[in-house]
């Protein structure tokens, strides 16, 4: 079924059950997948999917919804039905509508879409990929999490005011997460993700490389004594705090009462000058970027943080209404819908001249911290509260020399990092959730096994 | 045998549907398939949220959708897909089939037909119109939220209801037809607490299956209670002093260090993976010789409870060690085949486009012999965790999880609250520390996200004590 198709046979069912007013958000995808276990193919899976979600107004303009997997006409029937039950219960509060955006132009990323290698192919590729890590260390036993998978998709958002947007595009995947292990000493496991719109755009050499690299570094580890520390995120680390705490420029969680922030917060400095961050799912190097979000309004760049102020929130359309401005492309769809960041570009600002440059992660002497990777964001993050304490991996820079912390947590408040970044490096990286340079923060406690 | 002739072109949910599943299970053995599965999947599933004194949100949805697993030797190939017709059911198979490169037919005398329905959602059939309204559901969740309202520091007040509706057909070439229902209704309290600069949160969720009244019987004041003291005790807590320190860990959700640090690592898919440091450790002392650990599937109305798994296997009760000796380890279908560890009726996943793989279900540390202040008296400086929140395990074995009220103990007695503390540890090093468990076994519900997508299940424990383990904090 296509998207026209669809379109139409919810516009006859509504036609017939007298709903006058709504909209769907629909995806439909091709997704092929394989696994490795030394050289034999361990899970190979492909799967079809279609879901869409209906919402539909009833007469009090009160909002209902619906998801289903059934894109028969009964399934579609049994789903507008179920809307219209649950609009009774529609929150009157907060009055939801179609986005004033729908039907405004997206701007959609010239990219050959690719076509499916097909399972085969996947696993000889992964298959060489696996072998060429495995030899790369004599430490390196095994590769416990890897994949290669290729997708393809489309999305739907339409309504019954004649709103119609599709996007189809394609998405390649490659992980490969090593295992090292030596004698008398514990296993020690790094790895390392690559995207692509298929799987021939995927730099699997350097995919490998990374993976290799990251995990025999940390082959010899130390201990690290508790206390504060200089510490150096790398731009995947602080992408990775400023995502979990993305509560702060929500709008969502500002109404929900959970963000740290509130309405008036607009043009609070709430880190030091020397940060700008913005919001661009559309960035040339987003492989993962969409022209609309599940509202229909168009996908933009948005700055969040300009010179340390907040200078904008991310909103759906019913929050957008409630602080009296428009969406800005974050939403998704429900009866509540939720609001969340596309990806997030960090940049060092024109008022940096109070940051320490003298602090270089390749080659700064004193001694600092260095956090590769933060781990167990779901259980470590009280988003609500500003507080975090999170397992990483990473260095321990002393006297010259760097060691690979054995095991340890990294616990802060991300008020106080904001606030307290010493130093903004000058070269951004491209990482899998955005765009960031290394950033130095002063003083964050380090709890280690010693 | 197989019958040649089909009824109907589509599966019907609760009607018989062997002919269509006879043919298209004989039709991948006859391309070469050491062995088929099915997991066909029906669901209606309903979620209510209260914030504050409104309604805010209602989202039922529906799916459904077959799984299509393939062995051939030791390895498998999955196909997921919503088509339900004959068609689509062989359009899968084929895919399986070729994805796995079989070009060899097969005498497909490796398939004698499958054997009588085993109906296990007899009883169970009316209960979707038994589970409460979505009008009664609201009304209780207001109920509960309106408890909440204590005092003005309360900023965020928020009830939760999920209700899970799932009918499934599994049925596979070593005969294997069975056809369920199951039911899991669960519902959380959240509050936020705010007083100047000072924030805290509390929280709890219930949970059960196969239950339709339960949501009905709720205690929800009770329940508002707990949320409300434990967000009140932590508001002024000072921070966690990081470091190495003895622990006790409450019982019920304090079970969820067990889960995490060993269950995961008993797995038969760590044993795949080659990440578990137990593979070769059956029979041997892995964990305080206190220490007794259970995963069953048949605990009534529990949260990870089943009458068949995902594979139509009956579940089984599992002692996974006894005395701190290894016993077992929890195994499917693909973990018999690639590590000779007999099933346990643990081949579970979220819903049909996941293939099964071993999972927990009720895993809990079996009671003990001290009392919670035994335990506490026995601590001089350490930490008492009264509540938890999630956690994780890595590929290294290194596990973590978030301690949500904390209590600093000093000189064997309970003292002021403490907050931002993470325990962190790896589980071979641990279990021996566990020296200590309480006569108080509780079970909580939660969910366990993993290579088969997100369960129910149940963890638990007595209080217990650990003598030494690594405090993240500040």
């Amino acid at each position: 079924m296509n998207a026209t198709e669809i379109t139409s046979k919810i516009t006859e069912a509504a036609n017939i059950l007298n709903i006058r007013k709504w909209d769907y958000g629909a995806s439909f995808s091709n997704d092929y997948s394989v696994q490795v276990d030394r050289g034999r193919a361990k899970q190979l899976k492909a799967s079809q999917k279609q879901i869409i979600t209906l919402r539909v107004w009833n007469k009090e303009n009160l909002v209902g919804i619906t998801t289903t997997s059934d894109l028969s006409e009964t399934g579609i029937k049994k789903a507008l039905e179920q809307a219209s039950v649950a609009s009774e219960f529609g929150n009157r509060n907060e009055i939801t509508d179609f986005s004033p955006l729908a039907k405004d132009p997206i701007n959609v990323k010239e990219v050959d879409k690719k076509n499916p290698l097909g399972i085969k192919k996947l696993l000889n590729i992964l298959r060489e990929a696996e072998s060429k890590l495995i030899g790369s260390h004599e430490a390196i036993k095994s590769i416990p999490y890897n994949g290669l998978s290729e997708s393809f998709y489309e999305r739907i958002y339409a309504n019954s005011d004649g709103a119609f947007r599709n996007h189809s595009k394609s998405q390649a995947a490659l992980y490969l997460y090593a295992r090292a292990e030596e004698k008398d000493k514990k296993p020690r496991s790094s790895g390392s993700v690559k995207l692509g719109y298929g799987v021939e755009d995927i730099d699997i050499e350097s995919c490998i490389k990374e993976a290799s690299n990251k995990t025999i570094a940390h082959l010899n580890y130390s201990s690290i004594t508790t206390g504060k520390y200089l510490v150096c995120l790398s731009p995947e680390a602080f992408l990775t705090i400023i995502n979990a705490f993305s509560s702060i420029f929500n709008a969502r969680s500002i109404i929900d009462g959970t963000s740290l922030s509130n309405k008036n917060s607009i043009g609070d400095l709430i880190s030091i000058p020397a940060l700008n961050i913005y919001d661009d799912g559309l960035n040339d190097k987003n492989i993962t970027s969409a022209p609309f979000d599940g509202e229909g309004t168009p996908t933009k760049k948005i700055s969040i943080i300009n010179k340390g102020k907040l200078e904008n929130f991310l909103h759906s359309e019913s929050t957008a209404k409630i602080f009296n401005t428009t969406p800005t492309g974050h939403a998704g769809l429900g009866s509540k819908v939720s609001v969340s960041p596309d990806w997030i570009v960090i940049e060092r600002s024109n008022e940096c001249s109070e940051l320490n440059k003298l602090l270089d992660h390749e080659n700064y002497e004193g001694e600092f911290v260095y956090i590769e990777e933060l781990n167990a964001i779901h259980a470590g993050v009280r988003a609500s509260q500003g507080s975090f304490s999170l397992p990483f991996d990473g260095w321990h820079y002393k006297d010259g020399e760097k060691c690979s912390i054995e095991s340890a947590t990294v616990a802060g408040d991300i008020k106080y990092l904001l606030k307290n970044i010493v130093n903004i490096e000058n070269k951004e990286e491209l990482t899998t959730s955005g765009i960031s340079p290394h950033i130095w923060i002063n003083k964050l406690s380090i709890t280690g096994d010693e | 045998m197989v019958s040649t002739t089909t009824k109907y072109c589509e599966i019907r949910f609760g009607e018989c549907n062997k002919q269509l599943l006879e043919e298209v299970i004989f039709y991948g053995i006859s391309l070469g398939a050491d062995f088929v599965e099915l997991f066909i999947e029906n669901s209606d599933n309903s979620s209510v949220l209260a914030e504050e004194d409104f309604i805010t949100s209602v989202s039922p949805s529906f799916g459904r959708g077959a799984g299509i697993r393939i062995f051939k030797d030791k390895r498998d190939g999955f196909v997921s897909t919503n088509d339900l017709s004959k068609h689509g059911l062989m359009r899968s198979v084929s895919q399986a089939i070729e994805m796995l490169d079989i070009s060899q037919k097969n005498n497909t005398s490796n398939f004698n037909g499958l054997e009588k329905q085993k109906d296990y959602s007899k009883a169970k059939i009316n209960w979707l119109k038994e589970v409460p309204s979505i009008n009664e559901v609201s009304e209780k969740l207001l109920l509960s939220t309106k408890a909440l309202k204590k005092d003005k520091k309360v900023i965020v007040r928020k009830g939760s209801y999920s209700r899970n509706w799932q009918e499934v057909i599994i049925a596979s070439s070593d005969g294997t037809y069975a056809t369920d229902i199951r039911l899991h209704q669960t519902v959380g309290l959240n509050i936020i607490a705010n007083d100047a600069q000072y924030r805290s949160n509390g929280s709890r969720r219930f949970g059960s299956h196969g239950i339709p009244n339960e949501f009905r019987l709720w205690d929800h004041e009770k329940a508002a209670n707990e949320v409300y003291e434990s967000s009140m005790n932590m508001l002024y807590a000072d921070y966690v002093q990081a470091g190495q320190m003895p622990v006790v860990l409450a019982n019920k959700f304090g079970g969820v260090i067990f889960h995490e640090a060993c269950g995961h690592l008993l797995e038969t898919t760590q044993i795949e993976r080659g990440t578990t440091p137990f593979k070769d450790k059956l029979n041997e002392k892995i964990a305080h010789e206190s220490v007794t650990a259970i995963d069953e599937g048949i605990s009534e109305g529990s949260f990870g409870s089943l009458s068949i798994d995902d594979e139509g296997m009956e579940p089984e009760k599992s002692i996974l060690i006894k005395d701190g000796i290894l016993k077992k380890f929890i195994s499917d279908r693909a973990g018999e085949l690639r590590t000779g560890h007999k099933r346990t009726g643990s081949g579970r996943r979220q819903n049909y486009s996941f293939a099964a793989a071993s999972r927990m279900r009720n895993t809990y540390i079996a009671k003990g012999e001290y009392t919670k202040d035994e335990l506490i008296s026995s601590i001089s400086d350490g930490l008492y965790c009264k509540s938890m929140g999630g956690g994780s395990v890595g590929a290294t074995g290194q596990f973590n999880f978030a301690v949500e009220e904390g209590y600093l103990i000093k000189n064997g007695k309970l003292t002021k609250p403490l907050k931002g503390a993470t325990l962190i540890g790896d589980a071979k090093e641990v279990m021996p520390k566990i020296s200590m468990c309480g006569n108080d076994l509780e079970l909580a519900p939660g969910f366990c996200g993993s290579v088969s997508g997100s369960v129910n299940v149940t963890v638990g424990q007595p209080h217990i004590k650990v003598d030494s383990i690594t405090v993240g904090g500040r």
